[in-house]
């Protein structure tokens, strides 16, 4: 691995001046995804500043309803709380599917937040990638663009999938992700944080340089809710989605009297479907709306040479995971 | 479990496929001599490890140079105070400055599960985690499990069950079954186990017999506790 230079930061505001607005500094929290990638020579750091003795390992519920998580928080132990498993049942289905036990004991919630692409070209250090090389094409395009490659989007500069399982749950939930940097604190919403490729698929969230995720706050869960994640995948574990649903409804009798719907596994970024939740609002529960609905999640979807499964796969990850919410009798609200 | 024996001078069972007057043979003769006789040089490397009893000596590296971090690791209960440049990886450490070459490295990339170990009792990657950010920390490795001459009862159960066949995997698949039968949130049912244990790969495809061993081994420290 590459030599750089390490610090062990003990404030967030001790990490942000260490770290500096440079674009060749890296925060390191779990390092599954940073030192990974450092080993494969894909990011080359000069400097680390290490957080993990940051103090930011709490879960609270604030007093309007939301929850804070703090940027430390591991993959595992968000999964594992009681509040997140009772109240955000989606978030802890999500974080579960992701990865296997050993990483989501190392993984944090910012880190998570902060995963890279799974796309092979760009892993590879070899092929074209806009996103590792901008300017130098991408390879995914007319390549093997299978498994980790999106249908939604897309540009015609990058094509991977934001891998991210947690990220779906919590598109899905609404978030606001906290940040301390160079000019001090700010919020972001979760759904603007990721970036679509566009032309710079080199900008992959909102970040500014030597900006620091403190906090990922969740939405107050929505009332009498029910909600769940399901991944679709090429084999029963440890595999990035094919295509994943993170699904909340709220039910008055047999009608859907709200619905969130995010998608994974399928899009360039965690995937809000908010027209298909449009669709599904004031609908009886039931095939024919739930087959409507997820046929709108993918309107304007574009296939490649090896995904185009992806697009009914997608749409059945929607309606399955609303049939199996819906059908559970004693969670009805009515 | 007709063809199991209790092998005293281990202390555990295991499968002796050999007949009695053979086995009464070795006994007589004492293992170690015959095999330092006949065995390949391969399993009298491994026999000599096997021997050593001692637990490694607490190490200090004293004042670090230019570039080099000082911190304290606790490894299977011996604190030691090494220097290591920022990009030392804790697997490498271990392997290459403690000579403890139990834990594995196989993918180096966090997606074998071989370099699985415990820090703090929580099962990790080693090939992921800079030595630098353990500082402090109570390391467990395959090393640590047994006390003295008795193995773990995990180790124990590997044994009896045959949960290998080239056994490079094997000391990552044990510290995961370690720590996952430590832990109250992981279910006991053989599909929470095969989930859990998903972070480990066997190339071998031993899988059927690992989850058998953590099973058996399940019940045997619940007996024991």
């Amino acid at each position: 691995m590459r030599e750089f230079d390490y610090a062990r930061a003990d404030s967030p505001r001790q990490a942000v001046s260490t770290h500096g607005r440079s674009e060749q500094a890296a925060y390191l929290a779990g390092g599954t995804t940073l030192l990974d990638l450092v080993k494969i020579d894909i990011m080359r750091p000069d400097q680390v500043v290490d957080i993990n003795r940051l103090d930011l390992n709490q879960i609270e519920t604030l007093n309007d309803g939301r929850t804070r998580i703090g940027a430390l928080v591991t993959n595992t132990a968000l999964a594992r709380d009681d509040r997140i498993k009772n109240e955000y049942a989606v978030l802890s289905e999500a974080l579960l599917s992701g990865a296997t036990t050993q990483l989501r004991n190392k993984a944090t919630t910012a880190g998570n937040v902060m995963q890279r692409v799974r796309c092979p070209y760009f892993r590879d250090g070899v092929s074209s990638c806009n996103k590792r090389e901008p300017g130098s094409g991408c390879a995914a395009i007319k390549g093997h663009n299978r498994s980790v490659h999106a249908v939604l989007g897309t540009s015609e500069q990058c094509i991977a999938t934001h891998p991210s399982d947690m990220c779906v749950a919590m598109a899905a939930i609404g978030a606001t992700v906290t940040v301390e940097g160079p000019d001090g604190q700010r919020d972001i919403g979760f759904l603007d944080f990721h970036l679509l490729p566009g032309d710079t698929p080199e900008r992959e969230h909102a970040l500014k340089p030597g900006e620091l995720i403190t906090h990922v706050t969740l939405d107050a869960p929505l009332e009498n809710s029910r909600s769940g994640y399901l991944k679709l995948r090429d084999r029963a574990s440890y595999q990035f989605a094919l295509a994943s649903s993170a699904v909340i409804v709220t039910l008055e009798g047999d009608t859907i009297t709200n619905a969130r719907v995010a998608l994974g596994g399928v899009g360039t970024k965690p995937w809000r479907a908010l027209e298909a939740e449009k669709a599904l609002k004031g609908q009886k529960i039931g095939e024919a709306s739930f087959t409507h609905a997820a046929g709108i999640a993918f309107k304007g979807a574009t296939p490649y040479a090896h995904n185009a499964f992806k697009i009914p796969l997608g749409q059945q990850a929607i309606v399955r995971n609303l049939t199996t919410l819906t059908a559970q009798e004693d969670r009805r609200t009515s | 479990m007709s063809d199991h024996h209790n092998n005293e001078g281990l202390g555990v069972e295991t499968f002796d496929a050999r007949s009695p007057s053979r086995r009464r043979f070795l006994k007589t003769m004492g293992a170690s001599s015959l095999a330092a006789a006949t065995a390949p040089a391969w399993a009298q490397i491994a026999q000599a490890g096997q021997q050593q009893k001692e637990p490694v000596e607490p190490r200090d590296d004293g004042a670090p140079a230019e570039g080099e971090q000082q911190i304290q690791l606790t490894v299977n209960g011996v604190a030691h105070t090494l220097n290591v440049k920022p990009n030392a990886v804790l697997l490498d450490v271990l392997r290459d400055r403690l000579m403890l070459t139990g834990t594995k490295k196989g993918c180096d990339q966090g997606q074998c599960g071989a370099c699985t170990l415990l820090v703090n009792d929580t099962a990790i990657n080693s090939c992921l985690s800079l030595a630098v950010s353990h500082d402090g920390d109570e390391i467990t490795t395959i090393e640590g499990l047994s006390q003295g001459d008795e193995l773990h009862p995990v180790q124990v159960a590997f044994w009896a069950h045959d949960a290998y066949q080239c056994g490079y995997c094997t000391s990552g698949q044990i510290m995961s079954a370690v720590a996952i039968l430590n832990d109250d949130n992981i279910g006991s049912d053989d599909a929470s186990v095969r989930e859990a244990m998903s972070g480990n790969i066997c190339r071998c495809g031993a899988y059927k017999n690992i989850l058998a061993a953590v099973q058996d081994a399940r019940g045997k420290m619940e007996g024991a506790s």
